[in-house]
């Protein structure tokens, strides 16, 4: 098994998300994360997959992708050649027993406190997905409350761009 | 000019060609019917006795013509009936264009008097859909969804129009019919790829499939074949893409396939597949299937390539141009052993039936003695289907209309007379006691416009192909196969208006195919064939060539 992470271009139009989301399950992709934002431009939504799976299963997941109307571009990321992050919120019990550790773990990974009560701390921690599983897994020696994570976003190193790769 | 939605509709159907469609009124499609009856002079609507009817008899109309099917509904269950049409359409990429009233605009999503989801409902059985929110978008939608549903690899598109955006007024300026994206060839270097694999090749066999007949590349394929000395089989949905006498073809292949065909593919070293998908129902195991043996693949789906069989060289691209482009690549050759191997095929395959009396074979050779070269022939699914697709024989292109891919009984009478339509010729339907009971209201359509459609129904009063897996799977337990119906399907054809008759011999079935050829409307033929009649030779499923069973007791 492979992690690919891929971007894809879509016509900001009400549904598309649908759309992508309903072929993924009907052709049983896995896929691990899924980010969705407007770009740009207004005009499109950009929609950033990572997928877990061998390399046919992948170019299959492209091709089909490809078949959908609103799709208009698919760029496929390698670590190398782009910049990739992930943002994530984790709430933790807040206790005096546990809090300086927490705190010297927090300042290792550079994460920031976002929200502090007498229960509760929030987080923030923007990195690769691989640092944020390693901050969560450090987190689980202690109680946390809640996470959220974004999934992974990524940009083409350099000058070139996904629109620049349209097929419309 | 100014006019409402519902004229905008009906004008852009008549501008994109549409000069024929099926369908049914209802509350929420009301005003295009008022549309509809304005111009009648200049479009032709054709009602049904059912949504799926006029869903089917829309994709027999482009099966047969090669153009945009169009089916009309209201909107709740006139909407839902069409799907399984559409879904019959979409996996066997038929062109097609749905178009659904709603309820108005302000009261979709409030579970109002017959309000569906329909474009969620069709979602994953269409090319693609759309929700028309403004009468603004309504023109250039409806031009998109027919450039959609023609273009590449055609398919169904449906549109949902809400009842307020029909009554709107708006501009509409007439436009030229929309123009398929023009198809694109192959690259050049995976053109030569191919060419080195077929050059190398001592026993090569092209494989082709619907993908052949929509791209016309009939010529170019006999060309190669021809230049490589090379034998042709397909699949269910190639049939009639090259004339069945043609001394290459050795006929369909796959689960139900003929002998000849698909041993010749099982032992060739080079399988030139030309717009197939390597259905489970051709392939059989996967992991046992062509083993060895290299692959060249042709299709304009990319997604097609490498999908479920692995393909040596994969050419995504329009057969046609890829073919011009790699003929003359390839080296002239004759292959005199393996010409041989194929003779010897073919006289093994000579020897499996050779009965005579009632049997379905004998039925479909006498229905083919009285087809015109122009003669559209749809079929239901089941044990019928696959006697007419091993049996029949066709001139032209586009004459065998028949539910490949989802295998829908009920298919064939709306998709007869949807093709009957499009030929402007008689057309036939070869069908069982329990396809035709699925979908037989379509018999009042056929008499209501007087279309000269020859029934023919090869009953044996069972549900003979799940039998037959039952015979030789399930120990015989017949369960729920066994058709213990009174029905008397020529006093039926009679209450409907139709006229009729009952055979049991040959001679019958003959003379009752002169009358119904001659008749003015439509003529039902109730055949009668023996229950425990197999469908042979038989690829178990899961099976591979190995396991092939050619004769009952193998």
């Amino acid at each position: 098994m492979n992690k690919y992470t891929i971007a894809v271009l879509v016509r900001n139009q009400f549904g598309v998300l649908n759309r992508v989301t309903s072929m993924f399950r009907r052709r049983q992709f896995n896929i691990s994360a899924l980010s969705v934002s407007e770009t740009e431009s207004n005009e499109f939504s950009r929609i950033t997959v990572t997928f877990d799976g061998e390399d046919t299963a992948k170019q299959q997941l492209v091709n089909q992708l490809y078949k959908l109307p609103d799709v208009c571009s698919i760029k496929e990321f390698t670590a190398e050649s782009s910049v990739s992050c992930e943002l994530l919120l984790i709430k933790m019990k807040n206790e005096p027993s546990t809090r300086e550790e927490i705190l010297a773990a927090v300042s290792g990974f550079g994460a920031e406190t976002v929200d502090y009560s007498k229960d509760s701390i929030v987080f923030r921690l923007t990195a690769d997905s691989r640092r944020i599983d390693d901050f969560i897994n450090l987190m689980r020696d202690y109680t946390i409350l809640e996470i959220c994570r974004t999934g992974r976003v990524s940009l083409e190193r350099g000058g070139t761009t996904i629109r620049q790769t349209i097929n419309l | 000019m100014l006019l409402s939605g519902s004229d905008i509709i009906v004008r852009v159907l008549i501008e994109q060609g549409a000069d024929t469609v099926f369908g049914y009124p209802g509350g929420q499609i009301i005003n295009v019917y008022d549309s509809l009856y304005k111009y009648q002079d200049e479009i032709n609507h054709i009602l049904t006795a059912h949504e799926q009817g006029a869903t089917h008899a829309a994709d027999g109309y482009a099966r047969a013509t090669g153009k945009v099917g169009v089916v009309i509904s209201t909107s709740g269950p006139g909407a839902t009936n069409l799907v399984t049409g559409i879904a019959t359409a979409y996996l066997d990429s038929v062109p097609l264009v749905a178009i659904c009233g709603n309820v108005p605009t302000t009261q979709i999503g409030t579970d109002s008097f017959q309000e569906i989801d329909i474009t969620g409902v069709t979602l994953p059985i269409t090319k693609h859909n759309y929700f028309v929110g403004s009468v603004e978008q309504l023109a250039d939608t409806l031009r998109e969804a027919f450039r959609l549903a023609k273009s590449g690899r055609p398919g169904p598109v449906l549109i949902d129009v809400p009842k307020d955006v029909q009554i709107a007024m708006c501009e509409y300026t007439e436009c030229p019919p929309v123009q398929a994206d023009e198809p694109m060839a192959a690259k050049d270097i995976r053109i030569k790829e191919a060419a080195a694999l077929i050059n190398s090749a001592n026993r090569p066999f092209i494989y082709f499939g619907g993908g052949l007949i929509t791209a016309d590349a009939q010529e170019e394929l006999l060309a190669l074949a021809d230049k490589i000395d090379a034998p042709i089989g397909c699949s269910l949905m190639g049939l009639s893409g090259v004339p069945t006498e043609h001394p290459r073809f050795l006929g369909m292949q796959g689960m139900h396939g003929h002998y000849a065909s698909s041993m010749a593919m099982h032992q060739a070293d080079l399988i030139i597949s030309l717009g197939v998908r390597f259905n489970d129902r051709v392939t059989g195991n996967r992991t046992k299937f062509a083993v060895g043996t290299n692959i060249v693949h042709i299709d304009v789906d990319g997604s097609e390539l490498s999908k479920t069989v692995d393909a040596t060289v994969g050419l995504r691209g329009d057969i046609k141009k890829t073919l011009n482009k790699l003929l003359p690549l390839i080296n002239a050759t004759e292959n005199p052993d393996w010409q041989r191997k194929i003779a010897q095929l073919r006289q093994d395959e000579s020897t499996l039936d050779t009965r005579d009396g009632m049997t379905p074979r004998n039925a479909i050779l006498t229905v083919n003695k009285h087809l015109g070269d122009n003669t559209a022939v749809a079929t239901d699914v089941g044990q019928h289907q696959m006697w007419a697709a091993q049996n029949l024989s066709f001139k032209t292109a586009r004459r065998f209309i028949s539910s490949g891919g989802l295998g829908t009984m009920g298919f064939g009478l709306g998709a007869a007379i949807g093709a009957a339509f499009g030929t402007g010729e008689r057309s036939v339907l070869i069908t069982g006691d329990g396809s035709f009971g699925m979908c037989l209201n379509e018999l009042a359509t056929a008499v209501t416009y007087n279309i000269p459609v020859v029934i023919l129904i090869m009953n044996n009063g069972v549900l003979g192909m799940v039998r037959q897996w039952q015979t030789l799977f399930f120990d015989k337990h017949y369960s729920n196969t066994v058709l213990n119906r009174k029905t008397d399907f020529v006093a039926l054809a009679k209450a409907f208006g139709a006229d009729g008759e009952a055979v049991t011999t040959p001679e019958q079935l003959d003379s009752a195919l002169t009358a119904a050829f001659n008749a003015s409307g439509p003529y039902v033929i109730d055949c009668a064939i023996e229950k425990d009649e197999l469908v042979l030779p038989m690829l178990p499923p899961g099976g591979s060539m190995d396991d092939i069973i050619v004769k009952v007791g193998d």
